[in-house]
């Protein structure tokens, strides 16, 4: 391993911009004569709009436009859409209702836009606003996913509010798996809803070339060419070849980032009616009420056992809210990647789903840090330590019993895991967490009036999404591959173009390090080039923990690509057969002798071409891969969350995190720990401090950080990382991914060691004081043994 | 979000004197926070405009404002509905009972009130903190006016 190659935790390049305050976001970004959007939104969770009038506004100071829907419809800007298909039980399609940029004749969220002022600073704009009036006449309203269906009717084209009725697995089967069942337990599970919160709010610049009928768009985007071309094609913007999308410096995403949001439709809009830049930054709580929120599941599960503690079957029922309008990926978030994640680590012969989504008049919901998967690993984690508490069955034995533990394995639910070592990841955290030592610890926290809990989660994801023939029988509009091209400069530098997307993940580094590695060049020479449609030629983003995976996969083709031209070019230089060269550590050598090329004369001689014929060698070093995957990669790992709860006051401390896991390959260490220490917090945030509510009304009763409460560092530990490794077989680096793996295991392992200091299995999430102190009331804390 | 707010005020003067002082829109206007036009529609009916600023959020308020269950001199019930634009809306109303007391009257008030949009997200405890305020800036200038008489 070199200083800066693969493994080396190689300090991240990007952040010497990033904390010396020279990023560049959206909002950054100056253009000439640019105007500033202010958009009008509804105070209610559900009205029909009588009236607006735009008049007062249009005649303040500065002001340059003010819109509607009406004209956005006049200009026939087509509707949002949801790019995934998922069929109901009945083989009827999901019902997604018309999403308009913006509002025509009802809003059906707080927070819905429903005008937006266009004016010469953002002073003026928002003092227009304030002229703008509506008159809304206020209709009832649902928010609550179990009460949706009884709930009053939000979209002509979804009766019940029902989206989709969606089942996954053999419902017969597991019938019977139950009637032979020596127990069965049975979970009432809610998955609390999340509000993303990154640090840098959503922007969009839009600026139009009337010259050139072109159009650009500067976007806290995850994915600028799934935004172009769901803005081009379904939005019917603009041709695709007349619309360049830029994400530059983005700061943080966590998935909310991936979705095609009315705002940024608005500002290209409004960018050619003007013919001025409009750009639009939300305010904080503007992102509480728009950004797609996370999770908002309720469910039922139930898991069948033998007398031995061995799975027999699981069924889930779950009610996933999808908010007021279908997101651009909603429907396959409770679907695909939440049931077919429901065998955990496990053996399970038989499981059946199924899940019926929802609109509320809430903020839509999609993807967020591990979209589905946390669900799903909340789901089994939790009904694991329920059983085994009930059975009286150690929980790490009980989860070792049913352990999956030859490979390949094809789960009831449609993903088949190519390796792993559950064993090893469990066995590594035992240790680390010191379980043995974990009933002393009890005991003296007994002494001190504190309870204190220990709970595992033992979670599954799948990553490295996807392999596009997989993920397209199952309704996803879009393959999932990833591309890259590698160009090699006369001087032998290299600039990397990838159309994975960084909002914080460090892959400026990674991505180098692999080039340095590979081609012996210093780390310093290597550029990594992403989030400009007019750069890259295509790619899919970043979510999922797929940049390592796929992202990386396409520039090692890549770069195959490039050795075997340069071995080409070597080959004229040093007159030898092109069989006959072999290049390591940045230099080629004729196999045998000692006479060789350096990395950067080959480089040189590429582009000169002096030594060979241009007709039969083309000249120039530059490379294009295309990578597809062969599966989905299947991260895991054991995390053990150890807490200390205050009798009197319920107040909880997680006072030790031991988190092992097996991510394939690691590139970087210093960021993959980085990673998991993220997502650790956020996991650990949503079990114990975040819940985004609404009141029946529906106004959403968390709208600020006074009342939503973020995980600050004083609520977490120093946490104990480390790391097992099975390589990833569906990919030439053997990366599994981690970005999301954190957020996952954690809520499962929190709540897992709160009840089991506690003594009852009735918890919700967020975990507050408050909660557990109630909780406290009904329950006989658990005494060490 | 829903509000609920009570509250009791003792003012130096007689039932009839405070309840004809509750119909008057003109010590209503002067009374009223931020007030800026109060005007009769009807004897049941007024319109108003009124200013209020809570943490970051400052909006005009138009609104309808409608007298209820009216039972001189023992009170009656105020309701009304606002419009703050961009800020979001209040709606709700106040029961207001006359008792005599001390040789004067005891006020006392419930409010239920429903607010929305910006104003609602800026939280409870900063909006209820907010709507205390102004009802205890009402019914001082309000047992001013009265004790003027």
């Amino acid at each position: 391993m070199s200083a800066t190659g693969i493994g080396a935790a190689v300090r991240r390049k990007e952040d010497f911009r990033f904390i010396t305050g020279k990023g560049q976001y959206t909002d950054d970004v100056i253009r000439p004569g640019e105007t500033r959007a202010v958009f009008v939104r509804s105070p209610h969770a559900r009205a029909k709009i009588k009236r607006i009038d735009t008049s007062a506004a249009k005649s303040m100071p500065g002001v340059v436009a003010v819109l509607t829907g009406a004209e956005l419809a006049g200009d026939k800007i087509g509707n949002l859409i949801c790019g995934w298909m998922i069929h109901s039980k009945d083989g009827t399609p999901m019902k997604m209702a018309p999403h308009p940029a913006l509002a025509s004749g009802t809003v059906n969220h707080e927070g819905e836009a429903v005008a937006v002022v266009i004016a010469e600073t953002m002073a003026q704009a928002l003092d227009a606003a304030e002229k703008v009036n509506v008159d809304y006449e206020p209709l009832p309203a649902v928010t609550d996913a179990a009460k949706a269906k009884s709930g009053p009717q939000i979209h002509d084209i979804a009766p019940k509010n029902t989206i989709y009725e969606w089942s996954l697995g053999d419902a017969k089967a597991v019938d019977a798996a139950f009637g032979s069942a020596k127990h069965v337990t049975k979970l009432d599970i809610v998955n609390n809803r999340l509000v993303p919160n990154a640090i840098e709010p959503r922007a969009a610049l839009a600026e139009y070339d009337a010259g050139t009928d072109q159009l650009t768009l500067w976007n806290t985007s995850q994915n600028p060419h799934v935004a172009r071309l769901v803005i081009s094609a379904f939005i019917g913007m603009a041709p695709e070849h007349k619309l360049r999308v830029i994400a530059p410096d983005v700061g943080g995403g966590f998935g909310s980032k991936i979705f095609i949001y009315p705002e940024e439709v608005i500002c290209l809009w409004a960018a050619r009616k003007v013919r001025r830049p409009v750009k639009w930054t939300a305010d904080r709580s503007e992102s509480f009420v728009t950004d797609a929120h996370g999770r908002d599941h309720v469910t039922r599960a139930e898991l069948a056992l033998d007398a031995n503690g061995k799975f027999l079957a699981m069924r889930v029922k779950t009610i996933a809210n999808l908010g007021a309008y279908m997101s651009t990926f909603s429907s396959s978030v409770p679907t695909y990647l939440y049931a077919t994640l429901l065998s955990g680590q496990y053996d399970i012969p038989q499981i059946y789903c199924e899940v019926d989504a929802v609109y509320t008049n809430t903020v839509p919901v999609d993807a967020y840090r591990g979209a589905g998967r946390p669900e799903a690993t909340f789901v089994v984690e939790r009904l694991v330590e329920v059983v085994a508490r009930q059975m009286g069955i150690d929980p790490a034995d009980l989860r070792r019993r049913n352990f999956v533990k030859s490979f390949p394995h094809q789960t009831p639910v449609i993903m088949a895991y190519d390796v792993g070592d559950y064993d090893a990841s469990l066995k590594k955290a035992l240790e680390l967490a010191d379980v043995k030592g974990f009933n002393k610890r009890r005991r003296e926290a007994a002494r001190h009036g504190k309870l204190r809990g220990l709970g595992y989660s033992t979670y599954i994801e799948a990553c490295g999404i996807a392999p596009s023939q997989a993920v397209g029988s199952l309704g996803c509009g879009v393959g999932l591959w990833e591309s890259a091209e590698v160009r090699v400069n006369p001087t032998g530098s290299v600039e990397v173009l990838t159309g994975t997307h960084a909002h914080g993940q460090g892959h400026e580094t990674t991505f180098a390090q692999l080039v340095s590695e590979r081609l012996g060049i210093p780390f310093e020479n290597v550029s990594i080039v992403h989030g400009d449609t007019d750069k890259v030629q295509f790619g899919m983003g970043t979510y999922g923990s797929r940049s390592g995976a796929v992202g990386m996969s396409a520039i090692v083709k890549a770069l195959d690509k490039i050795e075997a031209k340069a071995k080409k070019v070597a080959a004229h230089m040093l007159e030898a057969a092109e069989g006959d060269i072999v290049f390591k550590d940045g230099k080629f050598t004729v196999a045998g002798t000692d006479k060789s090329a350096a990395w950067g004369d080959v480089a040189l001689n590429a582009y000169i071409a002096h030594k060979f014929a241009g007709q039969e060698l083309e000249p120039g070093l530059k490379e294009t891969s295309f990578y597809d995957p062969t599966n989905f990669t299947f991260p895991a790992g054991c995390h053990i969350c150890e807490v200390e709860i205050d009798r009197d006051t319920g107040k909880t401390d997680v006072v030790n995190w031991t988190a092992i896991d097996d991510f394939g390959t690691v590139v970087n260490p210093m960021i993959v720990e980085g990673q998991v220490h993220g997502g650790v917090a956020q996991g650990i945030g949503q079990a114990l401090l975040e819940g985004a509510v609404y009141d029946k009304e529906g106004q959403l009763v968390t709208g600020s950080l006074m009342d939503y409460c973020m995980p600050h560092a004083h609520d977490l530990p120093s946490f104990n990382v480390g790391l097992t490794e099975t390589k990833a077989p569906s990919n030439p680096l053997g990366i599994k991914g981690c970005g999301e793996a954190g957020a996952i295991a954690a809520p499962a392992a929190v709540i897992n060691a709160i009840t089991d200091a506690i003594g009852t299995e009735e918890l919700v999430m967020p975990a507050t004081a408050q909660t557990v102190w109630a909780a406290l009331k009904r329950a006989q804390p658990r005494q060490a043994a | 979000m829903a509000m609920v707010m009570t509250g009791e005020v003792q003012l130096p003067a007689s039932r009839e004197v405070v309840y004809a002082k509750l119909n008057d829109a003109e010590v209503l206007k002067a009374c009223i926070p931020g007030c800026e036009e109060l005007n009769k529609i009807s004897d049941t009916e007024l319109q108003a405009v009124a200013v209020t600023k809570i943490g970051p959020v400052k909006a005009r308020f138009k609104g309808k404002v409608h007298l209820t269950d009216l039972n001189p001199p023992n009170g009656y019930k105020i309701s009304g509905e606002g419009d703050g634009g961009v800020a979001g809306f209040a709606k709700g109303g106040a029961t207001v009972a006359l008792t005599e007391k001390d040789g004067g009257t005891l006020l006392t008030y419930n409010v239920e009130a429903q607010i929305g949009g910006k104003l609602a997200q800026l939280g409870q405890r900063l909006v209820n903190g907010a709507a205390k305020k102004i009802a205890d800036d009402f019914f001082k200038n309000f047992a001013a006016v009265v004790g003027k008489t």
